[in-house]
């Protein structure tokens, strides 16, 4: 079943929290594609739109939170992670300042805006920095878990939202989300996924094939890419022998690689990487672009059934 | 003007300048150039206008200053030094691998520091969103921002230049440290941003010019520029790079050049002698 947006989940959980906690929330000319104007029509005294400014917008944000005033700072993956990589670096990590980057449309299941607003390395340049947590959930209800969660988080905090509605995985209003452990979402024993955003509803349909095939998969919602669930990954990693990583970003950078890192110093198990192939973005439909960029369930499956045939014997 | 505030605070931009020679000298790299001709601005700042509690430096009614020309830390932390918030000892250990005096300012490390910057063009934006929070929950305290004419190349600023006007921010007032020299040379040959007057008032804001190497024209402009209302104000300081020093002064060689020891030696000394001439008067 579908469920919102994760970049609509964000602008109404953002809207509901907001007589809970105080934060701010910014936005530069796009409040209507992040719905961040939801929050702004509510409380205007604590909403402040920057016009098409990034940088600025970045580092007002932190202007603003170096004052103790918690804030959101909005817009597309693109203009946040990409433009405002400096502001977002020297302004809020270096400081470690209290602000959290909601970007939105990240990756390149966006549609026909294209290569130039399709944000494949975002992942990549947020987990770089130090005193960064990077968090990107998967569908509506762990939006609201991830944004509530990222506001008890006391520093600053990227999260990455798609544009296109996602498909269902946690059915409960409420997902249990704590920052850096990942969510087992099914057990297996032959391989296990870890995924991120839409690649979860993919990972689990790719279960779902293997279990054809009599082979079981783990699938594990890895909503926090840093820092990154170490213990689950070498649990997994010792209990399949054969993992998968799939993600809508570049291949480099992501969350594969955040895996390969753990797996390179306690090899437990073979891996194999599902992502954009360090290739730019184009136009086109949404389902056309997942099966162009091979980001598919069937992509994924094939990925699981690559790494099981390559597992060591001995494992 | 109070002849003897205004002796005071002569003395105290003197010991800034020596606090920032003292410093880059020591460390044997940093900013000696763009930090002289910023020491007035700071003496008036920390001795005798801006709310600052050494006590409770995180004090949220306290007056903030953002320096988005951050390389001129030594001068700044001669300032905080001087105010008190660390001991004066400490600018000898500048840029020192154990030493809480970055290169570039660090809130995080540093005692009285509001805003970490040294990447130029930031600053105004930080500035703003400081004052964009203290005037929407109606507090009475009043942001600045030092900014440096080459910085003013970054299209940031020009971003944020908006934003200030945008908000009606009153209470943030901004300087210019006009000293006409960047890096590479004279900055309206390596890329001229000049009238700034005409490029604010068209932006939106209140400009007031002064001579920034002159305390009583400091505090007469922060005066104007406080009881303006609706809109930001920048006093726009010409200033001399690497004034107080004599072979320092205009020299576009000491931006980013550490007096070796003799050199520090001959600069202490016309410090010294300045201050004293004051001390006698």
């Amino acid at each position: 079943m579908m469920s919102l947006s994760t970049r609509e989940a964000y602008g109404i959980a953002i809207e509901s929290l907001g007589d809970k906690y105080d934060f701010w929330v910014m936005d530069a000319d796009l409040s209507k594609a992040t719905m961040t104007h939801l929050f702004g029509e509510k409380f205007p005294d604590r909403f402040v739109n920057m016009g098409i400014s990034e940088s600025d917008l970045m580092t007002t944000a932190a202007g603003i939170a170096s004052c103790g005033q918690m804030v959101f700072a909005s817009t597309f993956a693109i203009f946040a992670a990409g433009r405002a990589f400096e502001q977002i670096r020297n302004s809020i990590a270096y400081t470690g300042l209290n602000v959290k980057i909601a970007a939105t449309h990240g990756g390149v299941l966006i549609g026909e805006d294209g290569g130039s607003h399709q944000c494949i390395e975002d992942i990549s340049l947020m987990r770089t920095l130090p005193n960064m947590t990077v968090i990107a959930p998967c569908d509506e209800a762990s939006t609201f878990s991830a944004v509530e969660a990222a506001v008890k988080v006391s520093g600053p905090v990227y999260l990455r939202f798609g544009r296109f509605p996602a498909e269902n995985v946690y059915t409960e209003g409420h997902v249990p989300f704590v920052v850096g452990k990942g969510n087992v979402i099914e057990d297996g024993d032959d391989v296990v996924i870890f995924a991120i955003g839409d690649m979860v509803s993919n990972a689990i349909k790719a279960a779902g094939m293997l279990a054809a095939d009599g082979l079981s998969a783990a699938v594990i919602d890895m909503h926090t890419i840093k820092p990154i669930d170490k213990e689950l990954i070498l649990e997994y990693a010792f209990k399949t022998g054969a993992v998968v990583t799939a993600e809508d970003h570049n291949i480099i950078g992501g969350l594969g690689s955040a895996v390969a890192e753990v797996l390179a110093e306690n090899p437990h198990a073979v891996l194999r990487r599902l992502g954009v192939k360090d290739t730019f973005g184009r136009s086109g439909k949404r389902k056309d672009l997942e099966e162009y960029f091979g980001l598919t369930s069937k992509d994924i499956y094939e990925k699981c059934r690559d790494a099981i045939a390559s597992k060591n014997p001995n494992k | 003007m109070n002849e003897s505030i205004l002796k005071e605070l002569k003395i105290k931009a003197a010991r800034i300048r020596r606090g920032a020679i003292m410093g880059v000298s020591s460390a044997g790299s940093g900013h000696p150039g763009g930090s002289l001709s910023i020491a007035d601005i700071l003496a008036v700042l920390y001795f005798h206008e801006m709310k600052t509690d050494i006590h409770n430096p995180k004090d949220e009614s306290r007056d903030r200053l953002v320096l988005s020309k951050g390389h001129a830390a030594p001068a700044y932390y001669a300032a905080l030094a001087e105010r008190g918030y660390f001991n004066v000892a400490e600018l000898e250990k500048l840029r020192q691998i154990d030493s809480m005096l970055q290169g570039h300012p660090d809130m995080v490390k540093i005692r009285g520091v509001d805003m970490s910057t040294g990447s130029l063009g930031q600053g105004l934006s930080a500035a703003n969103g400081m004052a964009l929070v203290l005037k929407r929950k109606k507090k009475d305290s009043h942001v600045f921002c030092i900014l440096g004419d080459g910085e003013m190349q970054e299209g940031q600023i020009w971003e944020a230049i908006m934003t200030s006007a945008h908000y009606k921010l009153d209470n943030l007032t901004v300087f210019v440290d006009k000293n006409s020299l960047q890096i590479d040379g004279v900055v309206s040959e390596i890329m001229n941003n000049t009238p700034y007057e005409a490029k604010f008032e068209a932006f939106g804001w209140n400009t007031i010019t002064i001579d920034g190497n002159d305390i009583t024209q400091i505090i007469d402009g922060i005066n104007l520029a406080k009881k303006v209302k609706g809109k930001p104000t920048v006093i726009i300081c010409e200033t001399i790079k690497g004034k107080g020093v004599s072979y320092m002064e205009n020299q576009v060689g000491w931006h980013g050049a550490a007096p070796n020891k003799e050199q520090a030696k001959v600069a202490l000394s016309e410090i010294d002698a300045i201050i004293k001439a004051l001390e006698v008067e």
